[in-house]
């Protein structure tokens, strides 16, 4: 397979980028899910489980939000180019990314610090679930506008990308927004709101202590796994008529394989949840997202922005890749330990019983 | 407003605003450690009161910092593509490292935040110093990338002018690198806590017996007093490698017009461009080469030595500059004082002249803040990199940029307000 043979330092470096990118996805992305629930919060136990999201939530978020600062570093050291074309043809959709991750985050410690009474918390929680709708979204559509080569083709029509120009200028709509407010971004938008959704209720309910309270959350999975699937067929659907060769990549032999793999890991999750085997279905649902974010990354290989950024065209010189790299390694000697202690010494808790607050 | 302006205005907005959480993430969890530590020595409940009151607000300002500062990181694309196109992959590696210090950072003040009963007394007490020192960790990382852009190096540049034979390690001991960094530092922890001091000191005088705000107050004497009676010691450090490296800034920055053997320091006085001559100035004869290289009769560059179109706003430098050597001495002149109190009479609290000077110098830390960096920021301008980039060339190609300028800019002024209401509301709780 070409793609192994041919592994080098810029893959190294991008497959670490990768990482991050899929462990913010468990773990951050899970903490926007849990802003989902909180918004959706119902029936006899809607304060239970708007509680059990927030002390899920509460000590764990701000680490789990590094994780896509670290992807961003990565990208804009190891792939200066690449993350410069993202910055301006993305500028609208990241920086409401953006605005959607400052008011999430400071939603959050208001709601936790601020006034006690009922209309400051009403408003807090509520500004923190909109915003935890919203940013997945973005995100999403970001990947979607990214992976269907929108972004590059966008990019090829700017002079100041270096791109051979010819005729009238393009429109500000043709660059700056069409790329990510396609259908195709959108659907992928969703999914990546539906997956989000789906991680936080399988991690709430092997969370939660009270039998009825799991339920609750074992019926979220099972509804957020049914939107994935809506969602991940509608945006198939789009690709095969607006993106062909994206719906083309698919059916290449290996990531038909993937394909399967990912199948598996859904069915798994879902029998995991119906039998009601937690740790099991928290498993699975963690290799199924995984997959997918890895599905998307070998399908585009090796392009960091299709239809025209290679990897190996936009990395940055041999030395740079390799001091980061030092650095990675370094750093993740460190870090690792460390998130395993504070994962550890949060997650002990579940063994015992809740007390009241 | 042109594009230029509003990419400007809106990193301006957005690092004055991350820079005041950054430097309460620095300070604050070192005086919340400190308290711990002191409880645990002594057993007084004041203290451990001290430590989740100040863990409590830690927590609320770390949040906001990492959020603003994840703005940031993104910014440096979506306004300054061009920037981070050339010099991405010398600078990238310090914010490589500055990611890891900000794990460390989240990872331990979780802990130590939600870990008092789940964790034994030694761990939670080094889970707060990690928090301190990879705070501490995190700032030096950030400013060498600023130090790069003020003293570029590690890089040969080629006829095309892209940067060949780059070394990523010598870009992260530029020549501004260790004044800045000093400076930063000392910023930080004389900032805070000649602020938080201010603020106990007005409980104080409201109710002099509070054993909660005495210890408060001497714990944040211990921070920010020697820090800021240091500061300027390191602020003439730096002059003097502005001088040497930048000397158009360091005109800019003491409005020396120009070129001139036994410059006269100016201090105040407004700049005029058109006339270059800076009026109503107090002028100390022989001060700026006496300052910028201790000796009286040295040679100090003017404006002159670069072209008009090559010069910062002289009057907007040269004002932030004297704002904050002007709030830095005030700072250091009253913690002397309070250094000179304690050591005579024992006790700070028994004096309500000095109360009442730190009540005063409460803000003085973040607004010299805000001015420095305002100096090193603007003092360098046209460039964003000294003498190798200009601004101009950095600027995202995106039309409209005075939209999301002013989202951003509403943005912060909302959580400004509110995180200043939740503040407030957790002082008073406490006096």
């Amino acid at each position: 397979m070409h793609v192994v043979a041919s592994l080098g330092l810029p893959e190294i470096i991008a497959g670490s980028l990768v990482l991050a990118l899929n462990a913010y996805v468990l773990t951050g992305g899970a903490d926007f899910g849990g802003g989902v629930w909180d918004l959706l919060a119902s029936g006899p136990r809607r304060d239970a489980q708007r509680a059990l999201i927030a002390k899920a939530v509460a000590p764990i978020w701000e680490a789990n939000h590094v994780w896509l600062i670290l992807a961003v570093v990565i990208l804009f050291t190891a792939f200066p180019s690449a993350f410069a074309t993202l910055g301006i043809v993305l500028h609208i959709p990241l920086s409401l990314m953006l605005a959607g991750i400052v008011l999430r985050g400071s939603s959050f410690v208001f709601r936790s610090y601020g006034a006690r009474d009922d209309a400051s918390q009403r408003m807090w929680g509520r500004l923190f679930a909109i915003a935890s709708i919203v940013t997945p979204v973005l995100l999403g559509a970001i990947v979607g506008a990214i992976a269907s080569g929108a972004v590059g083709h966008a990019a090829s029509l700017l002079p100041a990308i270096g791109a051979a120009v010819s005729g009238e200028a393009p429109s500000f709509v043709t660059v700056f927004v069409t790329p990510w407010l396609a259908s195709f971004s959108l659907a992928m938008g969703a999914l990546a709101l539906a997956m989000f959704a789906f991680l936080a209720a399988v991690y709430l309910a092997l969370a939660a202590t009270d039998a009825a309270l799991r339920d609750d959350f074992r019926r979220r999975a099972l509804g957020a796994a049914c939107a994935m699937f809506v969602a991940a067929f509608g945006g198939l659907g789009i690709a095969y008529r607006q993106a062909p060769h994206v719906s083309r990549a698919l059916m290449v032999g290996p990531v038909v394989a993937l394909q399967m793999a990912i199948a598996l890991a859904a069915l798994g999750a879902i029998w995991a949840l119906w039998t009601r085997h937690w740790a099991t279905a928290r498993v699975a649902a963690a290799a199924q997202v995984s997959l997918i974010l890895w599905g998307w990354v070998i399908v585009q290989y090796p392009f960091v922005i299709p239809p025209t950024q290679t990897l190996r065209a936009v990395a940055a010189p041999r030395i740079t890749l390799v001091v980061l790299l030092y650095a990675l390694v370094g750093g993740g000697a460190i870090l690792f330990p460390a998130l395993a202690y504070l994962y550890r010494t949060f997650a002990a808790e579940n063994t015992k019983p809740v007390s009241a607050p | 407003m042109n594009d230029l302006l509003a990419a400007r205005t809106q990193m301006a907005i957005s690092l004055g605003f991350h820079i005041i959480f950054a430097e309460i993430g620095i300070a604050m969890p070192l005086m919340m450690v400190i308290a711990e530590w002191k409880w645990r020595r002594t057993g007084d409940a004041a203290y451990l009161a001290l430590a989740h009151r100040w863990a409590k607000g830690t927590a609320l300002l770390f949040a906001i910092g990492a959020v603003s500062g994840t703005v940031l990181s993104f910014e440096l694309g979506l306004l300054w593509p061009g920037f981070m196109r050339l010099a991405g992959p010398l600078i990238g590696i310090p914010f490589s490292l500055e990611g890891f210090a900000f794990f460390l950072e989240a990872i331990f003040l979780g802990v130590y935040l939600y870990g008092w009963d789940r964790i034994g007394p030694r761990v939670h007490l080094a889970a707060g110093v990690v928090v301190a020192v990879s705070g501490a960790m995190s700032a030096v990382f950030v400013v060498l990338v600023n130090a790069w852009m003020n003293t570029p190096t590690g890089y040969e540049l080629s006829a095309d002018g892209r940067l060949v034979n780059i070394d990523p390690i010598a870009a992260m001991h530029s020549a501004a690198a260790g004044q800045q960094v000093l400076h930063m530092l000392l910023a930080a922890y004389a900032a805070t806590g000649l602020a938080v001091a201010g603020v106990h000191a007005w409980a104080l005088l409201r109710d002099r017996s509070s054993t909660f705000h005495r210890r408060a107050l001497s714990i944040a004497l211990l921070v920010g007093a020697p820090a800021a009676v240091l500061q300027p010691l390191s602020g003439d450090i730096s002059a003097r490698v502005v001088a040497s490296t930048q000397p158009v800034k360091l005109a800019a920055l003491e409005s020396q017009w120009t070129t001139q053997r036994g410059a006269p320091l100016r201090i105040g006085g407004w700049p005029d461009v058109a006339s270059a001559e800076t009026r109503w100035a107090l002028e100390i004869p022989f001060g700026l080469s006496l300052l910028a290289f201790h000796d009286p009769r040295a040679e100090v560059k003017g404006l002159d030595i670069a072209p008009r179109n090559e010069w910062p706003p002289v009057p907007i430098v040269h004002l932030a500059f004297d704002t904050m050597v002007g709030l830095g001495t005030t700072m250091a002149l009253v913690a002397l004082c309070a250094g000179w109190i304690t050591w005579r009479r024992g006790d700070v609290v028994a004096h309500r002249g000095l109360l009442r000077a730190l009540v005063l110098v409460t803000p003085f830390g973040f607004i010299a803040t805000e001015a420095g960096w305002i100096v090193t920021e603007v003092g360098r301008q046209p460039w964003v990199v000294q003498g190798l980039m200009r601004t101009s060339d950095a600027v995202t190609p995106m039309p409209g940029l005075i939209v999301p300028m002013l989202l951003f800019t509403l943005l912060y002024i909302g959580l400004a307000a509110i995180v200043v209401t939740l503040i407030a509301s957790l002082v008073r709780e406490t006096t």
